[in-house]
């Protein structure tokens, strides 16, 4: 059996997994885990100032990479695809443009991309990583939320056991978390903006907390 | 409620992040076929439960979702340490 950790970029790929573009293409429009709330009609509704903002950042790419931290080719290829380094400090991110990797786990990482370009990153992987590592898409598996507006730390306080104070939490610091007795990946992506990664089981059930615990701040849903 | 230090993430968390996986170190007979009835019985269902220190294996559920090892006083609830799966433990039962 060859050994998976010294394999070079062409043999992995040579071992391709099955890969298959989940997106069917542009001209059918998907459906997030959100679609029913209809939150394109009632951000045209509602109030226009208050002191959280909620979007939905739907239908990206989630890809799930696992490699090895230790390995300089891995950490290279990562490089060359997406032009960014994985973050390799427990509890931080990175981002390129339109490309933003989080640190899950020592050695796991979830990587957002736009939906469409999904298949070909998912492609670019195969042909570019050598040795032992996993890419999944798990993109049908969660949905993301952007939370922002001068009560944002406030309405999540609520929710988590994190501290969220700008000493503790800064910009580009990430945790998984509880959120809500559900669980979330946080991501600070400003002083008062913060990016969820959550379940799309559970995305309903945090649409509807959200609303329940914005009451006292007001909420503007944006599209 | 316990604030728990996890060695992968690297700060302390609360402890509804995490679950006990119950006791640490407990090794696989090497050859089960050649196990007694009890020495088998013995590794599956037997487990300690000191008054003071244990060495507890934890997982963070909600967060890395990685296995660490905790010594804990099971009288005073204090964490005496953390470290991590094949590490061994300092801080032992005298």
């Amino acid at each position: 059996m060859s050994d998976l950790n010294n394999m070079t970029a062409a043999e992995s790929a040579a071992t391709k997994a099955a890969v298959m573009n989940q997106v069917p293409g542009p001209e059918i429009e998907g459906q997030s885990p959100l679609h029913h709330a209809d939150l394109a009609s009632l951000a045209k509704q509602g109030p226009k100032t208050s002191g959280v903002h909620l979007r939905e950042l739907k239908l990206l790419g989630h890809l799930t990479l696992r490699c090895n931290p230790a390995n300089a080719d891995q950490l290279a290829a990562v490089e060359r695809v997406l032009g960014v380094a994985l973050p390799l400090q427990p509890l931080t991110s990175s981002e390129n443009g339109n490309y933003s990797i989080r640190w899950m786990s020592p050695d796991e990482w979830l990587i957002l991309v736009p939906g469409l370009e999904t298949f070909d990153i998912e492609t670019k992987f195969r042909d570019e990583m050598p040795g032992h590592y996993s890419l999944v898409n798990s993109s049908g598996g969660s949905t993301v939320l952007e939370l922002s507006g001068e009560n944002v730390v406030e309405l999540l306080k609520k929710a988590t056991p994190i501290d969220l104070h700008a000493k503790s939490f800064p910009v580009g610091k990430v945790v998984s978390t509880l959120l809500a007795k559900s669980t979330a990946t946080i991501r600070r992506t400003g002083d008062q903006r913060f990016e969820l990664v959550i379940r799309r089981s559970f995305s309903d059930y945090i649409w509807l907390w959200i609303q329940d615990a914005s009451l006292e701040f007001g909420l503007v849903v944006e599209a | 409620m316990l604030h728990i230090y996890c060695p992968h993430c690297g700060e302390y968390r609360e402890e509804e992040e995490f679950h006990c996986a119950g006791q640490a170190h407990i090794a696989r007979p090497l050859e089960p076929e050649a196990c007694s009835d009890q020495e088998w019985g013995e590794y599956l269902f037997f487990r300690k439960n000191p008054r003071g220190l244990h060495h507890e294996l934890w997982v963070h559920a909600a967060g890395c979702r990685k296995f660490f090892n905790m010594t804990r006083d099971t009288q005073s609830y204090e964490i005496k340490e953390v470290y991590k799966i094949g590490e061994q433990p300092s801080v032992v039962a005298e």
